[in-house]
């Protein structure tokens, strides 16, 4: 039909003037209105050594005690330990989580130190696009995990980055804003400051590695963004204690030879780095993370497991084509395996069967055979009680005829005895 | 730089001993406030995104023709965004079928970008046999969620998904003074399910005020009897706030609205309205006509939400819908059974 056609394509737009106030300027206030309800997220994730100061800064940047414990030293492995808090200012409710690493840089071999931080990540992301890819979802209430925004703190050697530190970026960049922040900035002078600075810098770009740059398309903050981005990486010293300097009570660090003020920012960086990763672009980094990051994330994984867009003949192949292809592929792959063990069942009964068939054969054989050797001896035993009787029989035949004789001899001595008597008489 | 707002409330998050701050100013710079983080700048953040980026809106407008809707659209925004406006015709014929024709235009005010698309459907109402005339709104309107869906499962996708969907629909009810006719309930019941429709009583100028409370009065009842749930709807209410801003609301629809472009003198100001040989009928006097509660509900106070309705609740839907339909084919498929052509738009 035409007119359908006609509607999927509307004319393209004009550009129309009022003649009279509609009242459509309010709507970024309704837009909002209805952000503050709901409340924001905002996922921090903080990667250093133990001890170079993470919990203190995120404590000092957020103006609150989370609770943290300090970490040994002799974790086997790098962990990760995430804690979230709800934060109230004024009408807006932050949802804050704060990702530490735990024994990052403790370990001798720190081959596989990288691992676990890349398996969070991409575990953050595997529930959203699992979330995302659910028949009944509940997008706008589900809670967003992703890391926005992740703080490298680099130790304050003076030199240049460690290796650890450059592997670990470079894993890291097309998965996560980095920011690099200089911790413990105290313990570098101003001239050692500057050098520093750019040798890091240099040492990341000739290395490829893509930290986050504050972006510059919006006219209102381009000209800050621009000078921000010319000073990364932050110096930050972090500190929850106060101490008077003048008449007021002041973040800062008490040294015998002075007092380091956080929020002064000819001593550090920190008014900066807040600054700049709350005040003015906290909302572009997690655009950032969901348009770029995200959908980098989401296309690798679906193009792994087999989805393409477009088949080799370049006509749109839909997702729900490709998913119900595969299911059915898995469907037939485990009917032809069902097959096969039934196969493998039957035969391996009928081997035992036959096997069973011939020992019971070798059984008949065997006694048969003794049957007949048992009749044979039998038989012979026969023979021989046979000739034994007819012995015996013969032998009581001899002894008859013996003791017939002796019988007759005893009358015939007799007769004889007598027959002397009586001749002898006369 | 960007002006360190003066937040005046502290944080109070539990054991850190509630560390009141003093408000002191340095040296004349900006005030420095100790508690202050700096959260609150979001929303100025926010804001300028929204700014930057622009919105869309997307109004349907249905009803028989004659019955004031391009009239009304131009009145709404106040410009001659409508279809007859913008495309010089010299006659339009009453078409044989529903036709959906939409055309944009880019608005702005007070710095506030939009792009505004109206969609006109003539031809609604007006045939001799009007069953299943909706049929050609509804598969439009899941049209728009089907190429949103598309978008949104490719796999490599665009940053902002163009929104084609419709987020309102404006029902205009002839002014007969008694109540619904059965095509009004028809597709009202069919597609309050799929879209946000608000319904208006066109052309009220020919009703008195009693007659309009009557009318109004009738219309709502029979609303509620074929429980047809119009926008606000009262499931989506989010809490008491809402509830109550909404009731109100509810007691007042249909609205009853008059349209006009022209601008006449009255008391000595111009104002839009119709001139009849018994007086003037003031389109923006909310004694005459309750254009203005329209407008302010579509466009002052409740565009956001509709457009929230529209992606969080009717969109889902669709898409759960969608999903499931496909479960079922992929079965019939593996079953051997021979495909069947799904109306997936038919509901």
């Amino acid at each position: 039909m035409s007119s359908s056609d006609v509607a999927r394509q509307p004319d393209p737009s004009r550009s129309l003037s009022l003649s009279g106030h509609v009242g459509f300027d309010s709507l970024p206030d309704q837009l909002v209105n209805k952000s503050t309800c709901q409340g924001f997220c905002f996922n921090i994730l903080c990667i250093g050594e133990t001890g170079i100061g993470k919990s203190t800064l995120m404590d000092t940047l957020f103006n609150t005690n989370f609770e943290n414990f300090e970490a040994s030293h002799f974790e086997p492995q790098v962990k990760l330990r995430a804690q979230t808090y709800d934060l109230q200012e004024s009408n807006v409710r932050l949802r804050l989580t704060v990702v530490n690493t735990v024994g990052f840089g403790d370990q001798m071999n720190k081959q596989e130190s990288y691992q676990p931080v890349v398996d969070y990540i991409d575990r953050q992301f595997e529930s959203f696009l699992q979330e995302e890819l659910k028949i009944k979802r509940s997008l706008h209430s589900y809670h967003d995990s992703r890391v926005h925004a992740c703080l490298y703190f680099i130790s304050p050697t003076g030199h240049s980055l460690k290796s650890l530190d450059l592997v670990t970026m470079k894993k890291l960049d097309s998965k996560v804003n980095i920011i690099p922040v200089i911790a413990k900035a105290d313990t570098i002078s101003k001239s050692e400051l500057h050098k520093f600075k750019i040798k890091i810098m240099s040492e990341l770009v000739s290395n490829g590695v893509q930290i986050y740059q504050f972006p510059l398309d919006d006219e209102t903050v381009a000209q800050v963004n621009t000078a921000m981005n010319g000073l990364l990486p932050f110096a930050v010293v972090g500190s929850t204690e106060e101490v008077s300097v003048g008449n007021k009570m002041v973040k800062a660090r008490q040294y015998p030879w002075g007092v380091v003020q956080v929020e002064n920012e000819t001593h550090c960086d920190f008014v900066k780095l807040r600054e700049m990763l709350i005040c003015v672009n906290m909302e572009d980094l997690r655009e950032q993370t969901h348009t770029a990051h995200y959908e980098l994330y989401r296309r690798c994984k679906l193009e792994e497991m087999g989805f393409k867009d477009t088949d080799p003949e370049s006509k749109p192949v839909s997702l729900q084509e490709t998913y119900e292809a595969k299911r059915q592929e898995f469907l037939l792959e485990l009917q032809k395996r069902e097959e096969e063990m039934r196969q493998m069942f039957v035969q391996r009964v009928k081997e035992k069967e036959s096997e069973l068939k011939d020992s019971e054969r070798e059984l008949q054989n065997r006694f048969e055979q003794l049957k007949r050797l048992h009749a044979d001896e039998k038989a012979a035993l026969e023979e021989k009680r046979r000739l034994l009787e007819d012995d015996q029989s013969s032998f009581g035949k001899r002894r008859a005829a013996a003791q017939l004789l002796a019988a007759q001899n005893l009358t015939s001595n007799g007769k004889k005895d007598k027959d002397r008597k009586n001749s002898g008489f006369m | 730089m960007s002006e360190l707002a003066v937040a005046p409330e502290v944080m109070m998050p539990p054991g850190s001993g509630g560390i009141y701050s003093e408000k002191i100013a340095v040296g004349g710079g900006p005030v420095l406030d100790f508690s202050y983080v700096g959260i609150d700048a979001i929303l100025e953040q926010m804001r300028k995104k929204a700014m930057k980026q622009g919105f869309e809106l997307n109004i349907m407008v249905v009803g028989q023709s004659g019955l004031g809707k391009s009239t009304l659209m131009n009145t709404l925004f106040k410009s001659k965004v409508s279809r007859k406006s913008a495309l010089a015709t010299a006659q339009e014929k009453i078409p044989k079928t529903v036709e959906i024709k939409s055309i944009s235009h880019d608005v702005e005010e007070k710095g506030v970008r939009m792009k505004l698309t109206v969609i006109d459907t003539p031809g609604f109402g007006d045939q001799i046999n009007n069953e299943n005339c909706w049929q050609p709104i509804m598969k439009f309107i899941n049209d728009q969620y089907e190429a949103y869906l598309q978008e949104e499962i490719n796999i490599n996708r665009k940053k902002r998904i163009p929104d084609s969907r419709v987020h309102c629909c404006i029902y205009f009810i002839p002014p007969t003074g008694h109540c619904l006719r059965p095509l009004d309930v028809e597709f009202m019941r069919r597609l309050s399910k799929v879209v946000n429709i608000v319904p208006v009583i066109a052309k009220a100028d020919t009703l008195t005020l009693e007659e309009r409370d009557f009318f109004k009065q009738k219309i709502r009842e029979e609303l509620r009897a074929n429980g047809i749930d119009v926008y606000p709807q009262k499931e989506f209410d989010e809490d008491a706030e809402d509830r109550m801003i909404n009731e109100k609301i509810r007691e007042m629809i249909p609205f009853a609205v008059v349209g006009s472009d022209q601008e006449y003198q009255v008391n000595g100001r111009r104002l839009l309205g119709r001139k009849t040989k018994w007086g003037t009928i003031e389109v923006e006097n909310i004694a005459h006509c309750e254009f203005a509660y329209l407008r302010d509900l579509l466009i002052r106070t409740h565009m956001q939400n509709i457009k929230d309705i529209t992606s969080s609740i009717h969109y889902e839907l669709y898409r759960v819908r969608r999903l499931h339909e496909n479960n079922t084919v992929a079965a019939q498929h593996a079953n051997g059974l021979p495909e069947h052509r799904l109306v997936a738009h038919e509901m």
